[in-house]
């Protein structure tokens, strides 16, 4: 498993099918993401409000899409009465730079960072340890795919595609656990020893942001460990990085958030930590990050611009029926499954132009997301736009040219089904072959005499 | 009532029985049903792909076929719902939207308009219901798993009228065959795995058939169960709706 992190030149058809050569490892992958999807469910079922409360969520959102100008300059005055520095980033470069120009000026090189998906979308760590910072992701998970060398393969449950025995094998390479132990409780045990030293020697703490509230300044961080906390509570320099869509109006929105986005991720009422950071204790500094990257564009945009609703839940990954079995890695962008689909062809849309593809259009995603974006409609879209600017190709374009000639011409349409079932009848060799990706595992549907124009026209015609 | 039937292209040239099961069970339940003969296909394939724009001559094709109609019906949630949502001609926009707001899926037009509460079909099998994802999230013919709403399903209650069916339970009521159009074959290895999975669900409550209103996904499964040799068959709901 270690390393295994493909090339980026792969589709995510070729990748989910190299996933898919250990079906069982896939059975795992399935019903590991189905049980969370369950856990969902039964928490969503406890409130017989849910659907009021996804809607009022997703109306919050809109409010805030639709003035988000006066929302992030609130913001920004009220975390600057709070004694915190405010930063503006254009793209992901800007942002790298300013985060390594806040370390530069300690003088540190050791760095702790609680869970960030922005982070992960700029590549923040690449770039550090490009300039010689010591950069440590102190989520559990995130700490086992970063000894891995591997990206998150979800953006709530980074290592989901582990196994237990696999984590053991990675902690006794590079913490030095007993070998053949893969007891969860003695490998959590061994990495909150190494991640101790870690907090206790690192004096700058990158943390995310799952809300800022422009009414007070301040960030609020969901984590499950407690590890943004104890990052910042040590450190003398916190940085928080946040999109600029993470702005919600006012504290009592919380309430609504913070009910939908634990219910929504893993099933539980709520993160085991909810943890408000407003302004710097004495003697520390305190920055917080504002990042575009794409999100104003996105927000011109009529048909897209709901994506930036998203609070960052996963649930639509853990619904997705493709996701649960292509593997996270299969979407070759930092955030996976149908909302990573939807965001990164508007970051690259050549790079990205197979990911709206990469779906049935069932429509789960939509159904699931706590903010209600029209998750399967966006990637519908999505397909008009890669094909009107050329990133479909030639052969599906050729294939549905041929396809829309026939079908627009009913004789021709009759005369081509007719030969169509004769061949298939007569010699399906023609058909089922290995050149056809129909019949690799399934067998062609058996063509019949006649077609229902053909028994209508000769048993029910109105003379 | 001036009823046409849309039978989406691939039922027209592999699954004619289905076609011939909408048509008597409509005539049947005392519906005078017509057949437009030009017809062709709702442009899904196209537009799916991402080419809406090569659906055009669909679109206008479907339009001349289609229009001067009470109802539109069609044995397929998802051919239906491409209409719904996507049939669109400049010149005649008033009858495109006419047909927008009056094509109807079989199990919702037995259910709102017929509002049908008795049948004289007999199928005494134990049956596996597919809930087709566009058919059900996409035309809300059943309540879906994931909202906190309450129950209800057109194909379930017609097939409830059915004498001697056995509805079999499912672990996963309404989880996606993996079909999805040019997907099935796009993303082979995905769309394979889907399929054995929902195949695997039936099989495991002891189906003898695997029904729904969806063809599509029906012959996605069939291809799977043929392969597997496997004594369970597929059989379109106008078809059982239309037996004994």
């Amino acid at each position: 498993m270690e390393a295994t992190a493909e090339p980026k030149t792969k589709d995510h058809a070729t990748l989910a099918d190299t996933f898919n050569k250990d079906e069982a490892r896939v059975d795992w992958h399935d019903k590991t993401l189905w049980f969370v999807r369950q856990k969902r469910d039964k928490a969503a079922w406890q409130i017989p409000d849910w659907e009021h409360l996804r809607e009022t969520a997703s109306q919050i959102k809109h409010n805030v899409l639709s003035n988000l100008h006066h929302y992030l300059t609130q913001f920004e005055k009220q975390a600057q009465q709070n004694g915190v520095t405010v930063h503006w980033a254009a793209d992901a470069e800007d942002h790298n730079r300013i985060v390594h120009g806040i370390i530069q000026k300690t003088g540190i090189t050791r760095v702790v960072k609680s869970k960030s998906m922005l982070t992960e979308e700029c590549h923040l760590n690449d770039y550090l340890v490009a300039q010689g910072i010591d950069v440590v992701d102190t989520d559990l998970g995130e700490r086992i795919v970063q000894l891995a060398g591997e990206p998150p393969s979800h953006i709530v449950l980074p290592c989901i595609h582990w196994k237990k025995e696999e984590i053991g094998q990675l902690f006794h390479k590079h913490l030095g656990t007993p070998e053949g132990n893969s007891d969860p409780q003695f490998l959590a045990a061994a990495a909150r020893v190494h991640l101790r030293e870690r907090f206790m020697t690192s004096p700058v703490a990158i943390t995310g942001v799952n809300f800022a509230v422009a009414e007070t300044g301040e960030i609020v961080v969901c984590t499950n460990e407690g590890n943004a906390d104890l990052g910042v509570q040590l450190a003398d320099v916190h940085i928080a990085c946040m999109g600029i869509e993470k702005i919600i109006p006012q504290r009592k929105h919380l309430g609504v958030f913070l009910r939908l986005l634990a219910r929504s991720a893993t099933g539980q009422p709520i993160t085991t930590y909810s943890s408000h950071f407003r302004k710097p204790r004495p003697g520390q500094q305190m920055h917080i990050v504002l990042v575009d990257n794409g999100r104003s564009e996105r927000l011109g945009s009529e048909d897209f611009r709901n994506a930036l609703k998203c609070i960052r839940c996963g649930a639509c990954m853990n619904t997705c029926p493709v996701y649960r079995r292509s593997g996270g890695h299969s979407y070759h962008y930092a955030i996976a499954g149908p909302i990573g689909s939807i965001l990164a062809p508007g970051l690259d849309m050549k790079k990205n132009a197979d990911l709206p593809f990469a779906s049935t259009l069932c429509g789960s995603c939509s159904n699931v997301c706590p903010v209600k974006i029209d998750i399967h409609d966006q990637l519908y879209k999505w397909r008009q736009v890669l094909a009107k600017n050329g990133y479909v190709s030639e052969t599906k374009k050729t294939g549905m040219k041929g396809m829309a000639f026939v079908l627009s011409r009913p004789g021709l349409y009759r005369f081509s089904g007719a030969v169509g079932r004769w061949f298939s009848r007569y010699l399906p060799f023609t058909m089922n072959n290995s050149l056809n990706p129909w019949y690799k595992q399934r067998e062609m549907p058996q063509a019949p005499k006649e077609s229902f124009g053909e028994w209508y026209r000769k048993n029910k015609k109105r003379s | 009532m001036k009823v046409a039937i849309f039978i989406p292209c691939y039922v027209d040239q592999f699954y004619p029985q289905v076609g011939i099961a909408t048509l008597q069970l409509l005539e049947k339940l005392g519906v005078e049903v017509y057949y437009p003969e030009k017809q062709t296909c709702c442009g899904q394939p196209m537009a799916n792909s991402g080419f809406e724009d090569l659906a055009t001559n669909c679109n206008n094709l479907f339009v001349e076929n289609f229009s001067g109609y009470d109802y539109i019906v069609s044995p397929s949630g998802s051919c239906t719902l491409h209409i719904k949502d996507h049939l669109h001609v400049e010149k005649r926009e008033a009858e495109a939207a006419h047909i927008r707001s009056h094509v109807l899926e079989l199990t919702e037009f037995l259910t709102d308009v017929l509002k049908i509460d008795k049948l004289p079909a007999r199928f005494p099998h134990k049956v596996g219901l597919h809930q087709s994802c566009h058919g059900q999230r996409g035309l809300h013919t059943s309540q879906m798993s994931e909202l906190i709403a309450p129950g209800f399903s057109k194909p379930q209650h017609l097939l409830s009228l059915v004498q001697g069916l056995e509805l079999i339970p499912l672990d996963r009521a309404d989880e996606c065959c993996g079909f999805g159009g040019t997907f099935c074959v796009g993303e082979e290895a995905v769309s394979v795995k889907m399929g054995k999975d929902r195949v695997a669900d039936h099989l495991h409550h002891g189906a003898a058939y695997i029904t729904g209103g969806d063809m599509s996904c029906l012959m996605h499964l069939e291809g799977i169960l043929r392969r597997q040799h496997s004594a369970t068959k597929v059989i379109h709901i106008a078809e059982i709706l239309n037996a004994g």
